[in-house]
């Protein structure tokens, strides 16, 4: 039965028919009777006192039912930082209160200090106009390095704009020092990781709804993981108790990290529904969401390459400047610094790396975890450095990484920057790369490229990531506050068919259609009678969401833990209605048997059985079947992949087009390869974004210059190629049970260096002597590195 | 966006009538309704020129001209201008197929923003602009970023075009709003070379007369070889420096030459 | 406020909006059709498109007054009349051509108008169209491969099968 649907294949998905029919429920479609509309007021300046606030004109204005301003959450909590880092003098990290609404000063453009509720959005839009708001304009910090300056704070109540100031590991640092000094070969780059906005098309929204007669509120919203947004609610925010609370995330359209975190609207929108006494609904314009939306990337980076003649490496070194924005998004701490300095070893076998994080506070939006989420910073920096180093020493960009790669037989592999990699065969990847590129032929395109007046160049590249996040204790170690397990419910019906409660969250991944794949092919049934149920906090144990490329690795897990448990209760109740021992009975392909006999009955019996328990051993087995399963993982999960890109380089115009991407990636075991290849694409589509395209921009006055899509430069359809993947090479992750590693955020860790890489390639084969350019790569910006 | 009302006249003389007070005219609204919506302009009154049969259309004057109804979209100017290739191709290549459905010439031209395509073809072809008061030619039209010689109320019903020997347009794209950053007409007609830049300048849409007398004199991209653009009055932004604007005003002139049918 | 009514989907209906009214929220507030989206507020994004008169349109940048008498056709009205997928929806979900779903209804409306113009478009042609539908999931390599396969060309020599 599940052989056709079960694990590898290549379903199609169910929940595209609500989608492709104009049935998707994404939370701005839900209006309930008596909804109210809730607008902000936000700062037009980037830094700003706030000296009188006065809303009386505005709350007579037609239809508003009520204005809220900072002053009404003072005596509430802030939403605070998910991630304690300390700095490497053993202080802990500044972490300012982050308000629901600005009290005192307003910190970046955007930054809300009032909300009005009114009978519609148009009404409180006018009444927003009206709300007299004396701000008077400070001086904005916005550049990095005079912010560390500088005497002028985000946030004077900490007397510094440095966040933390993180050494990893910082017991390596004199002999990284040393290994430099020494090196026969060091190579030098300065490079900016690019600010980017996610720009997931639908926009934040939230909806809260208030019932008086048990003080109980239900807030439907656009999150990642509702249960973490439950949770920050009411053990630091409003205090609102859990079991007051349901958060629900119905269908989200893209998040891309920007809506794991909780933010200051969801709050408000429930202080609001209660005070009204009606449904209150918010909804982001694109202005906002760029306003808002917290922002990702944003390094200012230093790093060093010694090697020796050979190439062979030495050591890193690096030095980052993370911006962090006005305030701590919930995992902005942890982003520049557990999910980027632990991957400095890349895929190479290292002795030594340090890594120096300062964070930094600016008057610009927050900014936190981006798919990748740190990954792709460390993995530009090294592979820009590597293809520099390569270059330098005249050695082929395939084979310098060739001669450093941690080998098949090395895992696992305890790397320099603190991570052990479980599995893994870098080799076969960049084998199975360099078979798809035809570097043969590479030539002849690029004379063809140069007899139509284009440069063409080819960029090599390769990343290891972890993801999977994460083992609570070693997190937990590292300072989260938070546990990273995942937890599942399955449970069997009556007549066979089944619900599963997942705490993960589905936004585009299809865990709808590859999670009943999965049980599907373990219970030997089809999957088609699994339903799948998440987003909703009142129905599933618990969650900590979906980002991190953990949903499989870690809730699959959990799903597949609790489906392991069903079999167990079910052959028990199978082997009394076969009259046997539970060892002698055995399950296949959906059916219980006595070993040996062809004495059998089938799961659905068995389901029926547990639920009309006639006959039935009570004092041993307890009717029903329904099982939960927590998975902790005990690593993280290590995907890695070899990338290539052939660009062509207009020189008169500095246009650049990619002609060819070839992704080759190890996400361990694959449970559908269509999901697999669309999570591939759209990472690429990402990742070439930052690389070619996008870049969010402040003035020295903190206006966001790229506050809209006039400006914001999203991917089109005619930017990207068709992309050629390859996922063949596999080495299964060894520590959870379907040997999956992830494959979310793989293609935005691994495109930027490729595209970049190739773009220079292009520049040095027309005689160019351009070795490293700042991302977005625009047409403008390789124009004038080629003067 | 602020509150007012539509108005959908039948006939140009009504359209006039209802445009009196804080009326505003209605084209295809791809650039009003965006304004709208940021609350920057507050109308109390808007005319819909969609209405208005006499507005629409592209047919040939009895003088050979290539005429263009106001209210025409750019969907119909690529579709039924193909005795001006060059303008067919032109309107196939502003913003989005959707866009194109509901944007018209008249809108484009009244708005004149620096980065717009239409401005550059009007310029540069040496078109007339009819409005329902006078005839305004091209080199009078255009008065800086946003600014025409159109008055309060005035609605620009047709577009004359002379057909060009030969002519091509040329746009490099701005890559996020997917305007022109640099938009080169090159129009070669029986008194000579016109050359009209868009999206490049400060002050809006403008001839380049060096490039126009030397490819007068020799119509081929080689005449443009000693010409450089002064950046100075370029618009400089984060998407091009001055410098580069100029610099693409040359590349673009030379393949419209190139280009030209 | 003013009276209108207009066919959508092939049904009569008819309401009363503000001049500012857009199309998008009387589909969406008044007929509660909600699978038309909103994106965007400078008209760019395409979660938007419906089609007017048969014209691809977006809905964000049209006022519902605008509309009065046409004949509008939504995502809800795209399938077959036996509610399975039409051609193109069902070339979607064949080739994955959707993850969130959110930019999916104007894709699907884009990719309707284009293939009423242009039945066998190329693989250029259809990245052309598609400028102004913005899709932040797919990386657009299946909504294309989608839209290829729709107009009945083989997509199997396609990189990544
Ligand atoms: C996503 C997107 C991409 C775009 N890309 C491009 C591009 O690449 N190149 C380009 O050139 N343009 C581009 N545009 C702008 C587009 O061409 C608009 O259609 C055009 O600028 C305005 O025309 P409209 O008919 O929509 O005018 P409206 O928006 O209705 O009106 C614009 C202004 O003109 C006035 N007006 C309208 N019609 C008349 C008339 N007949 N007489 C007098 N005044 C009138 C209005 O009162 C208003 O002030 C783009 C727009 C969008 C939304
Ligand atoms: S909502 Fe973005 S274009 Fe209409
Ligand atoms: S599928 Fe999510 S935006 Fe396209």
């Amino acid at each position: 039965m599940p052989k056709d649907g079960g694990i590898g294949a290549a379903t199609t998905r169910r929940e595209d028919v609500r989608f492709l029919t104009g049935k998707g429920t994404y939370t701005d479609d839900i209006q309930r009777f008596g909804q109210a509309a809730a607008v902000f007021a936000r700062s037009q300046v980037a830094n700003g006192l706030i000296k009188s606030i006065d809303t009386s004109a505005a709350a007579a204005m037609p239809g508003v039912l009520a204005i809220f301003t900072g002053d009404d959450f003072v005596d509430v909590g802030g939403n605070p930082a998910g991630w304690l880092i300390n700095s490497r003098d053993g202080e802990p990290m500044k972490e300012p209160k982050r308000p629901v609404l600005a009290h005192g000063k307003v910190r970046h453009v955007g930054d809300a200090y009032a909300a009005v509720i009114a009978e519609t959005a148009e009404q409180a839009r006018d009444a927003v106009e009206a709300i007299e708001a004396d701000i008077e304009e400070l001086p904005a910090i916005v550049d990095m390095a005079a912010a560390l300056a500088g005497d002028n704070y985000v946030h004077d109540e900490i007397e510094t704009n440095q966040c933390f100031d993180w050494g990893w590991i910082e017991d390596n640092r004199a002999a990284v020092d040393e290994a430099i000094k020494n090196a026969p070969h060091v190579t030098t780059l300065e490079l900016v990781n690019n600010r980017l906005v996610p720009n997931a098309v639908e926009p934040r929204s939230s909806m809260a709804e208030y019932n008086a007669s048990d003080d109980s509120y239900v807030l439907h919203t656009t999150s990642q993981n509702p249960h973490l947004t439950r949770l920050l609610i009411s053990a630091f925010v409003l205090g609102i108790p859990e079991n007051k609370l349901t958060v629900i995330a119905p269908d989200v359209g893209g998040g891309f990290g920007s809506k794991i975190y909780h933010y200051g609207e969801e709050a408000l929108v429930l202080a609001a529904a209660k005070k009204v006494g009606r449904p209150v609904r918010w909804t982001a314009d694109r202005t906002e969401s760029f306003l808002t939306d917290a922002h990702g990337r944003d390094h200012v980076t230093k790093i060093e390459l010694a090697c020796d003649k050979d190439g062979k490496f030495l050591a890193f070194r690096t030095e980052t400047m993370a911006n962090v924005g006005a305030y701590l998004s919930n995992f902005s701490t942890a982003t520049p610094t557990f999910l980027h300095g632990t991957l400095m070893a890349g895929n190479y076998t290292v002795p030594v790396i340090y890594t120096n994080v300062k964070a930094v506070f600016t008057n610009t939006a927050p900014v936190d975890a981006y798919r990748g989420a740190g990954r792709p910073e460390a993995t530009f920096s090294i592979e820009r450095v590597i293809d520099k180093a390569a270059r330098e020493l005249g050695i082929d960009p395939m084979e310098i990484r060739r001669r450093n790669f941690i080998k098949a037989d090395q895992f696992p592999y305890a790397g320099a920057a603190g991570l052990e990699y479980d599995s893994g065969d870098y080799h076969a990847l960049m084998d199975k790369l360099e078979q798809k590129v035809d570097r043969a032929g590479f030539a002849a395109r690029r004379a063809a490229s140069e007899a139509k007046g284009k440069l063409r160049g080819l960029g090599i590249n390769t990343y290891v990531e972890a993801c999977g996040i994460a083992p609570s204790n070693l997190v937990g170690v590292l300072g989260s506050r938070v546990g990273l397990y995942d937890a599942a419910t399955v449970r069997v019906n009556a007549t066979g068919n089944l619900a599963i409660m997942v705490g993960a969250h589905s936004h585009g991944q299809g865990h709808e259609t590859v999670f009943p794949q999965i049980v599907g092919e373990m219970l030997g049934i089809d999957p088609a009678s699994i339903e799948i149920v998440h987003g909703d906090t009142s129905k599933i144990p618990f969650g900590m969401g979906t980002y991190g490329s953990r949903s499989l690795a870690v809730c699959g897990s959990a799903m597949v833990r609790a489906t392991e448990k069903i079999i167990a209760k079910a052959s028990k109740i199978a082997a009394h209605m076969l009259e046997a021992s539970a060892e002698d009975v055995e399950f296949a392909d959906g059916a219980f048997t006595v070993k040996g006999t062809d004495k059998s009955v089938g799961f659905g019996e068995v389901a029926l059985k547990a639920y009309i328990p006639h006959e039935f051993p009570i004092e041993d087995i307890e009717p029903g079947l329904e099982e939960t399963a927590f998975y902790d993982p005990a690593n993280f999960t290590y995907p890695a992949g070899a990338y290539a890109c052939e660009v062509e380089v207009d020189p008169d115009t500095g246009q650049v087009s990619i002609e060819r991407f070839i992704a080759v990636d190890d996400v361990g075991n694959v449970m559908n390869p269509i999901i697999v290849q669309g999570q591939i694409h759209g990472g690429v589509g990402q990742g070439v974004g930052q690389a070619l395209l996008e870049g969010a921009v402040y003035d020295s006055e903190g206006q966001l210059l790229t506050g809209s899509y006039m400006d914001y430069t999203m991917p089109r359809a005619a930017d990207l190629p068709f992309v050629e993947i390859d996922n063949s090479c596999v080495t299964p992750c060894t520590h959870n049970p379907l040997g999956v590693k992830g494959c979310g955020e793989a293609g935005a860790i691994g495109s930027p260096a490729t595209v970049v890489n190739a773009v220079v390639d292009a520049l040095q084969s027309g005689g160019k002597d351009v070795t490293h350019i700042d991302m977005p790569l625009t047409p403008g910006r390789v124009w004038a590195a080629m003067q | 966006m602020y509150a007012f009302e539509i108005e959908r006249p039948e006939t140009v003389a009504d359209a006039a009538a209802a445009l009196t007070g804080e009326a505003q005219a209605l084209g295809g609204g791809q650039t009003l309704i965006p304004t709208l919506k940021q609350r920057l302009a507050s109308p109390e009154k808007l005319v819909s020129l969609a209405g208005i049969a006499e507005m629409k259309g592209v047919c040939t004057g009895d003088d050979g001209r290539l005429c263009v109804g106001g209210a025409t979209t750019h969907a119909t100017v690529a579709a039924e201008a193909g005795s001006f290739p060059a303008l067919a191709e032109l309107a196939s290549h502003i913003g989005d197929p959707a866009v194109r459905n509901r944007g018209t010439i008249g809108g484009s031209l009244a708005n004149n923003d620096p980065a717009a395509c239409y401005p550059a073809a009007v310029l540069g072809a040496g078109a007339t602009i009819v409005t329902n008061t006078r005839e305004i030619a091209a080199d009078d039209f255009f008065d800086g970023m946003f600014t025409t010689a159109l008055n309060e109320g005035e609605i620009i019903t047709e577009v004359k075009f002379p057909v060009a020997q030969k002519a091509n347009y040329q746009k490099f794209v701005q890559p996020a709003s997917r305007f022109a950053m640099v938009g080169v007409f090159v129009a070669q007609t029986a008194e000579g070379v016109r050359v009209a830049v868009t999206g490049a300048s400060e002050g809006g849409v403008f001839r380049w007369s060096e490039a126009e007398a030397a490819l007068s004199a020799n119509f081929d991209a080689s005449a443009l070889d000693g010409l450089s653009l002064d950046a100075d009055g370029m618009i400089g932004d984060l998407h091009g420096s001055p410098a580069y604007r100029a610099h693409l005003v040359k590349v673009m002139t030379g393949r419209a030459v190139k280009a030209a049918a | 406020m003013t009276d209108i009514s207009m066919t959508v989907n092939g049904k009569a209906v008819s309401g009363s909006v503000e001049g500012r009214t857009l199309l998008v929220d009387f589909l969406r507030n008044d007929l509660r059709l909600t699978g038309t989206h909103v994106g965007c507020d400078t008209s760019q994004c395409g979660a938007c498109v419906v089609h007017v008169d048969g014209l691809a349109v977006k809905a964000c940048t049209m006022f519902a007054a605008e509309a009065d008498g046409a004949e509008v056709a939504t995502i809800e009205g795209q399938a077959n009349a036996d509610g399975s997928l039409n051609v193109i929806q069902q070339a979607f979900q064949d080739h994955h051509g959707l993850q969130c779903g959110f930019c999916t209804p104007g894709m699907v409306m884009s990719a309707a108008a284009l293939l009423k113009d242009n039945p066998k478009p190329t693989e250029a042609e259809i990245r052309d169209y598609l400028e102004g539908n913005i899709c932040r999931c797919t990386g657009y390599h299946n909504i294309v491969k989608a839209i290829m396969a729709a107009s009945g060309q083989d997509v199997g020599a396609i990189a990544a099968e």
